[in-house]
C-alpha cells in the first residue's frame, strides 16, 4: 500500500465534482418536500435529465444548452407526477417509485442511438489570480461553472426559504395546507412549481453525471444517486447547508475510498465501497437528533374540500 | 352609526344533494355585534364562507357599504375590510406568531416593522403577545390572540367569528369579550358564530337563526331566553335532561395517586390523580384541553398502564390489565377523537361495532367473527340512538360527526358498562343530539354504573353531574359537589393561578 500516492490537494478538488450530481438533486427535492410534496422519484428524474442533457449536448455541441435541456427534460418528467399526486390525488409514494422506473425505462430509449459517444468537454474557470493560487487555487478555482452554480443554488434556497414572503408561504403550504387554503394561497399551483424546480434540479444533477463526471452515456448509470439524494434531505433536517455538508462528505468519503482502492488497502473493496453510505448516514443521524421535524403536511393529499 | 355594513340578499348554494343555504337575506349594520345561530348543518359555516370569497353563491347578492361585493377570493375579501378568525385556526405550528400574521396580511410590512406593530396592537386590545415565539407551543387562548390580531392590523371592518370560545377558559373568553366590545364600540362590526346561547345573551346585539340552510328568525339575543332560542334553532322544544334522584352506591372505581408519564412528546404527565366514582354517580372532569385529560382517558381504558394498586375496579387491582380485560370486567371508555381513536374511519360501522363489543357482546368464537350477531349489535346501537346512516355496512368516515358520536357512545352504553368514561362526549354535536347523549349517560347512571365525563364544555358538565373535579397540568383538583359551584369557582379549579390575566382595557 501506498498513501503516498494520494494528493490531498487532487483529492480535495475532486470531491466538490463528486458531490455536485447529488447537491444539485437533494438541494431540488428539499424544496419540493418543504412545499409538503414527497417525490421518491428522484432518481428517474435525474437519469432523465442525465440523457437529455447528453443528447442536446452532441446535437448542439454546446454543454450549455445540454444543460438547460437536462432542466427542462427533469421538469418535463416531474410535470408527469405533478399531475398524478396533484390532479388525480394518486398516491406520493407510490407515484414517485413509478416515476423512477419510468424514467430509467425512458432514459435507456432515449439513449439508444448515444452509447459509447463522447460530448464536447465542458469548460473550466479560470480566474486570473484565483486559479493559480498554489494548493487553494487548485481545490476551489479550476472547477466548471456547475459547481458554483450549485453551491449558490444552496445558498440562493437558504435565503429564499429564509427571507422572502414566497419562501414563507412554500413552506407554510408544506407545514398545513389546509390552514394556507382557507388564507385563499393556491396550494395546488404552489406544489406544481416546487415539484417542477425538483424535477429541474434533478435534471441537471444527472446531466452533470453524464457531461462532466464521467463523461458519456451509459444505461442507469446515476447508479442510486437519486436515492442518496433523499435520504440525505432527510437526514439534513431539511436544512440547505447541512445539505451541502451531507452532499460533500458523501462526495469525500467517495473519493477518498477510490484512492484508497487504488493504493491497495488491506481492506475488501466491498467495504470500501459501502464506507461512503454508512458514513454519511451515521453522520447525519447523529446531527439530526435535534428537534427540527419534517414539513408536517409531507407527503398528505390535499383536497380542497368546499 | 347605525347604516347597514353590509346586506346579504337572498344568498343560495346548493352542493349535490344537499342545499346549504336556501334564499337568506339580512343585514349587518356599522358596529353591531350580530350572532349567526343554528346546529350542526344548518348552514353557518357555508354562509360565512360566502362572505369570506372561500365559496361562490348559486344565487343571491351581497352589498358592503352600498356597493355590490362578490369576493372572488379570500384576498378579495380581506383587501374590502373583511376578515374572519376561524373555528379550526388556520395556523402553521412551527412559524413564530410573526410569520403567521404576515401570512394572513395582503401586504405585509418588513419583519422588523412588523413584530413592533404586533406588539403594540395587542397590547391596545388586552391580547398580550410576543411575535418572536413559535405557534405550536401557544396554549388555546393565545393561539386565538394570534388570529385576532393578525385581523386586526388590517382594520377590518366586518370580522367573523367562527365558534371562538370553544376552546377557552371562563377567564379566556371573558378577555375575548371585553375586546370585542373594544372594537364594536370602535364602529367594527363582528359577525359571531356560535351554539352557546348564553353567551350570544351577554355579547350581541342581534341574531339570525339559520335552520336547514333557512334563515327561521332574527331576534334581540338581550330581549328572549336562551330556550326560546334553542327552540327556534332546532324547530321543537328540547327536553332538558332528566335526572333521577338518589344517594350514590358503593365505590365503583378509584384512583390513588397516580403519576403517569405521557406517551406523547406534547402531552401532560398525570401527577398524583386520585379519584373516587360511586355506582350510579356521574362524575365531571372539566379543564381546558391538553391538561392530561387523554392522558387520565388512557389510565383509565388501560392503553397506559400503571402500578396495579393505582387504579381499583370494585375492589380488584387493575392498573396493570390492558384495555381488553379492562372491558370484559365492565370498565369502558369511550375517547374524544371520533376518527381514528373511538372509530376506524374506513370500516364500516358493522366492523367498528365489533371492535370494541367483541369482548363484552360475545361477537367471536374461537378466532372467527361473528357477523351475524355483530351486524345486529351494531343495528341495535343505530335504532337506539338514532343514528342516520344508509345502512350499518357505511364506513365510519361517511357519517356526519354528530351522528359518529351518537355510534361510538350508544356503542359503549348497550355493552351494559359499570363504569363507563366518555372524553368530550358532545363535542361538535349539535343540541338535539347532545341532549339524546346526556340522557343516555343518565339513563345509564341511573340503571346503576358510574360514569366519569370529562368535558371542556362547562355547561354541559353542571347538567349532568353530580360531582365535578378540575384538571390543570395534569393535577386533579379534590372532586366537590356539582351543586351549588360557582361559575368563578370553576374557573378558579381549571385555570389554578393562571396566566391569562385580565389585561387592562382602556373604554
Amino acid at each position: 500500500m501506498d498513501l503516498s500516492a494520494i494528493n490531498p490537494a487532487l483529492l480535495l478538488a475532486s470531491l466538490m465534482v463528486a458531490a455536485t450530481p447529488i447537491l444539485l438533486a437533494a438541494i431540488g427535492e428539499l424544496v419540493t418536500e418543504k412545499s409538503g410534496v414527497l417525490n421518491l422519484g428522484v432518481e428517474g428524474m435525474m437519469i432523465t435529465g442525465a440523457i437529455c442533457g447528453f443528447a442536446a449536448t452532441i446535437e448542439t455541441g454546446s454543454p450549455a444548452i445540454g444543460f438547460v435541456a437536462a432542466a427542462v427534460g427533469g421538469a418535463l418528467l416531474s410535470l408527469l407526477f405533478a399531475f398524478l399526486t396533484q390532479f388525480a390525488l394518486a398516491n406520493q409514494v407510490a407515484s414517485g417509485l413509478a416515476l423512477t422506473l419510468f424514467g430509467l425505462g425512458l432514459s435507456s430509449l432515449l439513449g439508444q442511438d448515444y452509447v459509447g459517444l463522447k460530448p464536447p468537454s465542458t469548460p473550466q474557470l479560470d480566474i486570473p489570480i484565483l486559479s493559480d493560487l498554489p494548493v487553494l487555487g487548485q481545490i476551489l478555482f479550476r472547477h466548471d461553472m456547475m459547481v458554483y452554480f450549485a453551491l449558490a443554488l444552496v445558498a440562493a434556497v437558504w435565503a429564499a426559504l429564509k427571507f422572502t414572503r414566497v419562501g414563507l408561504i412554500l413552506r407554510a403550504v408544506g407545514e398545513s395546507h389546509d390552514a394556507a387554503h382557507a388564507l385563499g394561497y393556491k396550494v395546488v399551483r404552489i406544489r406544481v412549481l416546487a415539484i417542477m424546480f425538483g424535477g429541474a434540479c434533478a435534471g441537471l444533477g444527472g446531466a452533470y453525471i453524464s457531461l462532466i463526471r464521467v463523461p458519456q452515456w451509459t444505461e442507469g448509470m446515476t447508479a442510486g444517486a437519486g436515492w442518496i439524494a433523499l435520504a440525505l434531505v432527510v437526514f439534513a433536517s431539511w436544512k440547505p447547508w447541512r445539505v451541502l455538508l451531507g452532499a460533500y462528505l458523501f462526495g469525500g468519503v467517495t473519493v477518498l475510498q477510490l484512492n484508497l482502492q487504488a493504493a491497495g488497502l488491506a481492506i475488501p473493496v466491498e467495504y470500501l465501497s459501502m464506507s461512503p453510505y454508512l458514513i454519511t448516514i451515521l453522520v447525519l443521524v447523529i446531527m439530526s437528533s435535534d428537534r427540527s421535524k419534517a414539513p408536517a403536511s409531507l407527503g398528505r393529499i390535499f383536497h380542497a374540500s368546499q | 352609526m347605525t347604516e347597514v355594513l353590509l346586506s346579504i340578499d337572498g344568498l343560495t348554494k346548493a352542493y349535490p344533494g344537499v342545499v346549504a343555504n336556501d334564499d337568506v337575506s339580512f343585514d349587518i349594520k356599522r358596529g353591531e355585534v350580530h350572532a349567526l345561530l343554528g346546529e350542526n348543518g344548518a348552514g353557518k359555516s357555508t354562509l360565512v364562507k360566502m362572505i369570506y370569497g372561500l365559496v361562490k353563491p348559486d344565487k343571491g347578492t351581497m352589498a358592503l357599504n352600498g356597493a355590490r361585493y362578490a369576493p372572488a377570493e379570500p384576498r378579495a375579501a380581506r383587501a374590502t375590510g373583511v376578515a374572519m378568525v376561524f373555528q379550526h385556526f388556520s395556523l402553521f405550528d412551527a412559524l413564530n406568531v410573526a410569520e403567521n400574521i404576515a401570512l394572513g396580511m395582503e401586504n405585509p410590512p418588513s419583519p422588523r416593522d412588523l413584530a413592533p406593530r404586533i406588539r403594540e396592537v395587542s397590547e391596545a386590545y388586552g391580547l398580550p403577545l410576543d411575535p418572536f415565539r413559535t405557534v405550536g407551543d401557544l396554549s388555546a387562548g393565545e393561539r386565538q390572540r394570534v388570529e385576532i390580531i393578525r385581523c386586526l392590523l388590517q382594520d377590518p371592518k366586518l370580522l367573523i367569528m367562527d365558534e371562538p370560545t370553544s376552546v377557552l377558559t371562563p377567564q379566556e373568553v371573558e378577555i375575548l369579550f371585553q375586546t370585542l366590545r373594544k372594537l364594536s364600540a370602535e364602529g367594527t362590526a363582528i359577525l359571531y358564530i356560535s351554539h352557546k346561547l348564553e353567551e350570544i345573551r351577554t355579547l350581541c346585539d342581534e341574531a339570525t337563526i339559520l335552520r336547514l340552510g333557512k334563515k327561521v328568525g332574527e331576534c334581540v339575543p338581550r330581549e328572549v331566553s336562551a330556550a326560546q332560542m334553542a327552540e327556534m334553532m332546532v324547530g321543537s322544544a328540547l327536553k332538558p335532561p332528566k335526572r333521577r334522584e338518589g344517594d350514590a352506591g358503593v365505590v365503583a372505581l378509584e384512583i390513588e395517586n397516580l403519576s403517569l408519564a405521557s406517551p406523547s412528546e406534547f402531552g401532560t404527565a398525570l401527577k398524583d390523580v386520585s379519584l373516587t366514582v360511586r355506582r350510579g354517580e356521574v362524575l365531571g372532569i372539566g379543564g381546558v384541553a391538553g391538561n392530561g385529560q387523554d392522558e387520565l382517558l388512557g389510565a383509565l381504558s388501560g392503553e397506559l398502564k400503571s402500578a396495579a394498586g393505582a387504579v381499583t375496579f370494585g375492589g380488584a387491582e387493575i392498573g396493570n390489565m390492558g384495555p381488553k380485560m379492562r372491558r370484559k370486567i365492565g370498565l369502558l371508555t369511550a375517547p374524544e377523537e371520533r376518527l381514528g381513536h373511538a372509530a376506524a374511519p374506513d370500516m364500516s360501522l358493522t366492523e367498528n361495532a365489533l371492535l370494541t363489543g367483541a369482548e363484552r357482546e360475545g361477537l367471536t368464537a374461537r378466532g372467527f367473527l361473528k357477523w351475524g350477531t355483530t351486524k345486529d349489535f351494531a343495528e341495535r346501537i343505530i335504532a337506539a340512538f338514532d343514528v342516520r346512516t344508509p345502512s350499518a355496512g357505511t364506513a365510519a368516515r361517511a357519517l356526519s360527526g354528530g351522528n359518529l358520536q351518537k355510534f361510538v357512545i350508544g356503542r359503549e352504553v348497550l355493552q351494559r358498562p359499570e363504569v363507563l368514561v366518555v372524553n368530550q362526549p358532545t363535542w361538535g354535536v349539535d343540541a338535539s343530539a347532545a341532549a339524546a347523549i346526556r340522557q343516555a349517560l343518565l339513563d345509564l347512571a341511573a340503571g346503576g354504573a358510574a360514569i366519569i365525563v370529562i368535558s371542556q364544555d362547562l355547561d354541559e358538565l353542571m347538567e349532568i353531574s353530580d360531582t365535578f373535579a378540575a384538571l390543570n397540568e395534569g393535577r386533579l383538583t379534590p372532586v366537590r359537589p356539582a351543586a351549588g359551584l360557582t361559575i368563578e369557582e370553576i374557573g378558579l379549579m381549571m385555570g389554578g393561578a393562571s396566566d391569562m390575566e385580565v389585561a387592562h382595557v382602556d373604554a
